[in-house]
């Protein structure tokens, strides 16, 4: 397995030094860096390992829709920000899921879904409870989906402190993707987070619990990065607790080799009976959130496209189809028609070349008839996936953030307007709320809206345009920006 | 001498299951339960009951 080991340096740059020089001198909002990839900014051996996997490529996540399943409900840990009764099918944050499954019901929806959903490319095992600590569980299930579906990518979320015991069965399994939460590497800071730990037939508690958690999450990571095996770094970041230490965890896990690290807002309301929830620690807001992500320059490339979805999952991320695959509705007897994904295969494969090329023109255009250092315009983006601005203003739950300058369009982030719980709310209402969702945001691009809210939307200083309409993202941003800018736009070659 | 799980706490996380050094904890028709003649309160193998000591929710896994 030598020719599977990838390490940072393979990453389209000489030495790790180089890299570490180019992400300082880019800045994390470069193109080239993080998860807003492409294929030339890495390796082909890296590149095969994320193209399909939407959470660990910003680009495959246009494309490619993810499952999560949850059998693994043993935990060895106990974290202030989970509570383990709670279990409500109206909520949508990470450990949270309405329905356990045994290992073989679970390979049956893992069927049922790749039936239906052609874009399913990825199967994860994450909470609740510990993947790696409930190993049993996940690697039968993993054993018994990969008999009926080779291709799937298989990957499953672990607190650390059980993989060391269990990293080279990962490697007979073909796993390539493993995400390690890792919300300290100061176990002082972690006693505030993790109030015991299970561990060697023994309770630990205070610094002992969090000395032993942080020593094995280290050699987890280095055990997975020299084994090729592509890690994702999770942290939850909680204000007045770990929001500047994760500066330093940044950092470090990307000494260690992670490919990619996901700084998490902490979700805390009393009504979840969490004891940080109890204790009304709040989590950060979405300014406090960006300033340490932007302040991460220079450390581990980082995912912001993250939407912190449910542990059962289905579906590309920015939606949530998990409520049609609930085990009432899925047959006893499945067997897998591979037709629907190989089709779909083939079109992405043409799909996401034509978009690259789009975008390379867009940006060349854009450069030759802008200014450097022309002030940068922020457009939100309805869309349904395929990299298309293709979504009815109405009907979209979130909008894609894209920043445009002289150099080019960049993914930002995603905002939702369906958080956690609008319901209740009137059509008037939930304007409003989208309305404030956009706030800074400039124009907003989608295939089609009413002129009400169109009216509304401009009253508030936004844009809205449907004229670009099943265009390419690229294309469009770049074309409203050089409008904006006042040069004229030039139509889209390649529509 | 054994002990037993209060089903109306108990999240059915399994983990109690995992650790029984006796196999005496079993799932049964939605919940776990330990029978009473394997359970030896983990004397002779650890130092504290390890159902009690890995349970997530406090006061779940106690003496009979």
């Amino acid at each position: 397995m030598s020719s599977n080991v990838i390490s940072l340096e393979g990453l389209g740059v000489a030495s790790r030094d180089e890299l570490t020089k180019a992400i300082e001198a880019e800045g994390c909002s470069s193109s080239s860096c993080g998860s807003s990839d492409a294929p030339e900014d890495m390796d082909p051996a890296t590149w095969a390992k994320v193209q399909d996997h939407p959470c660990y490529s910003e680009e495959a996540h246009h494309y490619f829709a993810r499952m999560h399943v949850a059998v693994a409900p043993a935990c060895n840990i106990q974290c202030n920000y989970c509570n383990r009764k709670y279990d409500c099918a109206n909520e949508s944050r990470p450990g949270v899921v309405s329905e356990r499954l045994t290992p073989e019901q679970a390979a049956r929806k893992v069927i049922a879904v790749a039936n239906e959903i052609p874009q399913l490319s990825v199967l994860g095992i994450a909470g609740p409870g510990d993947s790696a600590y409930d190993w049993r569980k996940t690697k039968e299930t993993f054993k018994r989906v990969v008999e009926k579906l080779p291709d799937i990518k298989l990957c499953l979320s672990t607190n650390g402190l059980a993989l060391p015991d269990h990293v080279d069965e990962l490697l007979d399994m073909n796993i390539d993707h493993v995400t390690l939460t890792i919300n300290m590497i100061d176990p002082e800071v972690g006693t505030k987070i993790y109030p015991w730990i299970f561990w060697d037939h023994k309770r630990r508690t205070g610094l002992e619990a969090s000395q032993i958690l942080h020593e094995r999450q280290m050699q987890s990571l280095d055990m997975l990065h020299e084994r090729g095996i592509l890690v994702k770094v999770n942290s939850v970041m909680i204000p007045g607790i770990n929001d500047k230490h994760l500066l330093e965890v940044n950092k470090e896990v990307k000494r260690r080799g992670a490919f990619l690290h996901n700084i998490m807002p902490l979700i805390s309301a009393p009504e979840h009976g969490t004891v940080f929830g109890l204790e009304g620690q709040r989590g950060p807001n979405a300014a406090e959130l960006k300033e340490l992500q932007d302040a991460c320059t220079g450390g581990a490339n980082l995912m912001k496209h993250c939407r912190q979805c449910r542990a059962d999952a289905v579906g590309l991320l920015g939606e949530d189809r998990g409520q049609e695959f609930t085990m009432d509705l899925v047959p006893e007897e499945v067997s897998y028609d591979p037709a629907k994904r190989e089709a779909y295969r083939d079109w992405v494969e043409k799909e996401r070349g034509d978009r690259r090329q789009a975008a390379e023109i867009a940006k060349a255009e854009t450069e030759a008839a802008v200014a450097d250092g022309a002030q940068a315009l922020l457009v939100a983006v309805a869309t349904k996936g395929g990299g298309r601005i293709n979504q009815h203003f109405g009907h979209a739950t979130e909008f894609q953030i894209f920043e445009v300058d002289a150099d080019g369009v960049r993914f930002v982030t995603h905002r939702r307007c369906d958080n956690y719980c609008v319901g209740g709310y009137g059509e008037e209402d939930k304007l409003e709320l989208v309305i404030k969702t956009l706030e800074g945001i400039d124009t907003i691009l989608c295939a089609k809206i009413g002129d009400c809210p169109k009216e509304d939307l401009a009253a508030a200083g936004i844009e809205a345009i449907q004229d670009y309409a099943f265009d390419y993202i690229e294309t469009a941003v770049s074309a409203v920006y050089r409008a904006r800018m006042g040069l004229p736009a030039m139509p889209a070659e390649t529509a | 001498m054994a002990y037993q799980i209060v089903q109306a706490s108990c999240t059915v996380c399994g983990a109690c299951e995992f650790e029984c050094p006796n196999a005496a904890i079993s799932f049964q028709s939605d919940t776990y339960i330990i029978d009473p003649d394997l359970c030896t309160e983990c004397k002779g193998n650890f130092d504290t009951p390890q159902c009690a000591a890995v349970c997530p929710v406090p006061d779940t896994c106690i003496p009979a």
